[in-house]
């Protein structure tokens, strides 16, 4: 019997997942042996026509990283769909839109400006902006079309289950990838990882009191932090609570608070909103003005309750802006 | 309450009953349109329009479709939950449902009183019945849970409501606990002279009931005792109480007075709370000779024993049943009661917030409960009204409104002041001759016998001037004002400023809540008004009720009232404690929240926050556990926990989102 074959892709993402997969170390040699990558674009020199070959299903399962926001990735993840018996969100951004999903906030020509034209390290004089067409002499150049909106994976196509993380934890790759080998697979659309909040695997967990009574929001920069202790206790705004455990609390064990990137537990289904409730339910006090004081020490509140999952929201975007027209055609 | 049976494959079986409500309904929405829109929506095996489903056979039209198995879940279109959740329930259960097999879609206070476009309207109502059947096919069959009452009752305050509800109660049979703060019960009531309309003494009618309280075989009467803690829930109430030291043991005290007579202090030195600071007291006293019970209280802060240490003890030497004890200490007790009555009554309004009145800077300036002390035979003057140079005032002034009625202090009125001021107006001419200056905003009489009374005042010597007192001085610009008071008001009736020079003023202030409602509003868990009263469950049809099931509101903590009013309410309370007792049971709403405990990640933000201390973090499982007694269904915990790991029933997040769809979807 021949070995299944696996794809990997990459769309709107940093590379993290990637490193993630050689992350496994010397794991990954026995998923070597089990499987034929054939369709890897980091690591090996496939093309598109080499996926394009491929029988419809032919590709037992595709791993897809990144957020999903130009006119060539929705083609890809398209294609890798059709080949594909699973596909498989690889990470927060093709989970819930991931930090690029923050470019949600704005629309493609407000983000251009500011990329090209804007940014003091930027000296664009000649205000070359990208363009997907171009005429040079040889004849005529495009590039892809980037899109206004950001879209999380499942937004694009249809997907078979979800491993979350930025990037996702090598356990859960290996659990996942050995569920898929020997076809022992939860219900489709499931999380590969466990269900519950990471408060329950968090070693500060103990120290958590039953009242938080904020008061004051604090910045890990600003205070010396206690190591065993609390951190939401300790002012730091941790998302733990909100937060699907899976990660071995690694983040909080260096002192540093959950942002949420495993994003929410199976039965939320807006994260940042739960993030607010909850957060706001722990702040302590009953005067309008003293409830505004204390969380506009909150820095940049779509950033950070939303840092991994705008494009997933209920909202998935902000409105201010009208999107521009072409945003209705893109699937 | 048995399930009926779905549909052979399982699928819900769902009936939609839109009500004509008359033409409430019915004239804004289009009915036959809605029932058709109905007929197509999931799951849905039967319509039915009726002009009032609320009716008999409107209800039987429901529990016919149950018995003939057409239906096993109910959509009720008509008016507000609130209304007749109660009555479909109840129909359903009586066609052998699940009374929580049901859901109303609000179309006549959401929709046919709201909306003016008869389209508009119709197309609403058929948003929001799609709303309530998608939300019904995930309604699971509840339950509700039986839970037995203790019988006892607890009665805070002893003022007049407190101590009728009390009497109430004990008469019945039932156990009741009555808590005092003050060392004396009696309240307002026992500092008034006469009581409006009918002129009876108010000490007269008051004391006897005060002493049928002291001895009732069936009432625990603590004074100078507070409720600190109340946990638990209607029928099974744990309250702790704080019993502060009176330095002197209640069952020993006769109340022979020699203690007060023996005190090393041979005159009174200290402000007499009772007679609102116009008489002296010592520190060991009794607030009055009527005081229930009947105990000298001996008041630390001006007791030179416990200042110094030094004092001889006089006052332990005379005692001859050795009753003072000056090593008492505060004594905390816990009792379990089924049902609370609170009547913790209210302050005055305290003159001097407004400043124009010359209350505390000019001494002929009274508040009204000063000049009820005043006029009180028993008072510290034994009932002669005398300015502070001795003499008899000849005419005399009287403010309505201080305190009330005024957007710089309380935007209500307080019910009460028109008529003592009527009263006092009559007792002041009565015991002095004076002549009266009434200066009023508006005449407030309602109440059997109060018109008359006002008619027979105003054939009195009192002068009725309609305008609101601007300001009172000293500062004589005619030569007949010179050493009087003088009250500057519009006289609105006659359209002119007016100047009247008196000797002495009433200012007739309104009433307040107690500084403290705020916390004993937390501590009974309760509601309070904007104004800070504390607040009824429904301003009409449960005016003594509150939003916690058992506690319940008599006399002036609720709002101002007069002493008619306070004593009804009390006796309306009193009967809705028994009420509760008297069945023996509570039946708690299925609406609670529960956990799912393998979400539950023990983050704890949940346990804090419940209003009514129904989530608990058990620390061996490590997860939060609800008490489903405790929990009222008000969803706080729900909406904070951060994984969803905590739903509440008839409230799922799969019901709100289906409920959600149903408006978004379909219309």
């Amino acid at each position: 019997m021949s070995k299944p074959k696996v794809g990997f892709y990459w769309c709107a993402s940093c590379g993290g997942c990637e490193e993630a997969v050689i992350d496994l170390a010397e794991d990954i040699l026995p998923i070597v042996e089990a499987v034929d990558i054939v369709f890897w674009p980091v690591a090996m020199d496939f093309k598109r026509a080499d996926v394009e070959a491929l029988s419809d299903g032919e590709l037992a399962v595709s791993f897809i990283n990144g957020s999903v926001r130009s006119s060539e990735q929705y083609e890809m993840v398209g294609l890798l769909r059709a080949k594909s018996q699973l596909i498989v969100a690889f990470g927060s951004c093709a989970h819930l839109g991931g930090i690029p999903g923050l470019a949600n906030m704005f629309d493609r020509k407000e983000m251009f400006e500011e990329i090209y034209l804007r940014l003091p390290s930027v000296n664009n004089d000649k205000r070359v902006m990208p363009a997907e067409e171009i005429t040079v002499p040889e004849g005529k150049l495009t590039l892809p079309a980037s899109w206004d909106t950001v879209k999380t994976l499942d937004q694009v196509i249809e997907v078979d289950y979800y491993l979350p993380g930025c990037p996702p934890p090598v356990d859960l790759i290996k659990e996942a990838v050995n569920a898929i080998l020997s076809g022992e697979l939860p219900p489709k659309g499931s999380v590969l990882a466990p269900d519950v909040a990471l408060c329950e695997e968090c070693p500060r967990r103990d120290s958590k009191p039953e009242e938080l009574a904020l008061k004051e929001f604090k910045r890990p920069h600003e205070i010396e932090i206690d190591p065993e202790k609390c951190l939401l206790a300790q002012g730091l705004l941790c998302l733990g609570p909100v937060t699907r455990k899976g990660c071995g609390a690694s983040c909080v064990s260096v002192n540093m608070p959950c942002t949420g990137c495993m994003g929410p537990t199976g039965r939320v289904m807006d994260y940042g909103a739960k993030a607010l409730s909850a957060i706001a339910s722990s702040v302590d006090s009953k005067d309008e003005h003293e409830i505004s004081a204390i969380l506009d020490r909150i820095v940049d509140p779509v950033g950070t309750f939303y840092r991994y999952s705008l494009p997933a929201s209920l909202l998935h975007r902000c409105y201010q802006q009208t999107a521009s027209e072409d945003e209705g055609k893109e699937q | 309450m048995s399930q009926v049976e779905t549909g052979s494959n399982g699928t819900p079986k769902v009936g939609v009953y839109v009500c004509h409500c008359g033409i409430n309904i019915s004239q804004k929405v289009e009915i036959s349109e809605t029932v058709e829109f109905a007929k197509k929506l999931p799951y849905v095996t039967v319509v039915r329009e009726y002009k009032f489903m609320c009716s008999d056979p409107g209800q039987e039209l429901i529990q016919q479709d149950i018995r003939e198995g057409l239906v096993d879940r109910v959509v009720v279109a008509s008016c507000s939950p609130l209304m007749h959740e109660h009555t479909f329930r109840g129909a359903m259960a009586a066609g052998g449902g699940n009374p929580f097999l049901f859901q109303m879609a609000n179309i006549r206070e959401h929709v046919s009183w709201v909306t003016v476009d008869k389209k508009a309207a119709t197309k609403k109502a058929k948003a929001l019945i799609a709303a309530a059947v998608e939300r019904i096919a995930l309604h699971q069959p509840l339950e509700r849970v039986q839970v037995p009452v203790h019988p006892d009752v607890l009665v805070v305050g002893g003022g007049i409501a407190g101590i009728h509800a009390a009497l109430t109660l004990a008469d019945s049979g039932k156990k009741v606990y009555l808590v005092e703060r003050e060392p004396t019960i009696g309240g307002h009531m026992a500092k008034l002279d006469k009581t409006f309309p009918t002129l009876d003494c108010s000490a007269c009618i008051l004391t006897p009931k005060m002493s049928a309280v002291g001895a009732h075989p069936n009432i625990t009467l603590w004074t100078y005792s507070e409720v600190t803690k109340v946990d638990g829930y209607v029928g099974n109430f744990k309250v702790t109480v704080k019993r502060k030291p009176r330095y002197v043991d209640e069952e020993k005290c006769v109340g022979c007075l020699e203690c007060i007579e023996a005190c090393i202090f041979k005159e009174g030195k200290f402000r007499s709370e009772f007679d609102e600071g116009l008489s002296k007291r010592k520190p060991v006293y009794i607030p009055f000779p009527q005081a229930t019970p009947l105990v000298a209280v001996i008041d630390p802060e001006t007791c030179i024993e416990f200042k110094t240490g030094k004092c001889k003890k006089s006052c332990a030497e005379v005692c001859a049943p050795e009753a003072i004890d000056f090593e008492q200490t505060e004594k905390i007790k816990e009792i379990e009661v089924g049902a609370i009555v609170l009547a913790t009554g209210f302050k005055t309004f305290d003159a001097a917030r407004v400043s124009r009145y010359g209350y505390g800077k000019y001494p002929n300036v009274y508040t009204s409960l000063e000049v009820e002390r005043l006029v009180n035979a028993a008072g510290p003057t034994g009932g002669e009204v005398l300015l502070d140079n001795g003499k008899k005032p000849k005419t005399v002034g009287i403010v309505h409104c201080v305190g009330s009625r005024d957007e710089n202090t309380n935007p209500y009125c307080s019910r009460v002041c028109c008529m003592y001021s009527l009263k006092l107006a009559h007792l002041l001419q009565e015991r002095t001759g004076a002549e009266i200056y009434d200066f009023y905003i508006d005449m407030r009489t309602p109440g059997k016998g109060y018109e008359e009374f006002y008619e027979r005042v105003s054939q009195e010597k009192v002068h009725f001037i309609r305008g609101r007192v601007g300001e009172i001085t000293d500062w004589a610009m005619e030569p007949e004002e010179v050493g009087k008071l003088v009250m500057r008001a519009e006289d609105t009736l006659m359209g002119a400023v007016r100047r009247v020079p008196v000797d002495m003023v009433v200012l007739a202030v309104g009433l307040e809540p107690q500084d403290d409602a705020e916390e004993v509003r937390r501590i009974f868990n309760i509601g309070c008004s904007h104004d800070g009263w504390f607040l009824e469950r429904h301003p009409k049809l449960a005016p003594v009720s509150t939003f916690t099931d058992g506690v319940f509101l008599a006399g002036a903590c609720q709002g101002p009232k007069d002493i008619p009013d306070s004593v009804a309410q009390a006796g309306a309370a009193a009967s809705e404690a028994m009420a509760i007792i008297d069945r023996g049971y509570v039946e708690l709403e299925p609406n609670t929240a529960f956990i799912i405990e393998d979400l539950c990640s023990g983050c704890k933000t949940c346990v804090a926050i419940c209003p009514f201390s129904a989530t608990s973090f058990d620390e061996e499982k490590k997860v939060v556990v609800v008490n489903g007694a405790l929990c009222k269904g008000c969803g706080t915990c729900v909406a904070a926990c951060p994984s969803g790991a905590l739903q509440q029933n008839l409230f799922t997040d799969e019901q709100i989102f289906h409920e959600i769809k149903g408006v978004v979807s379909y219309v």
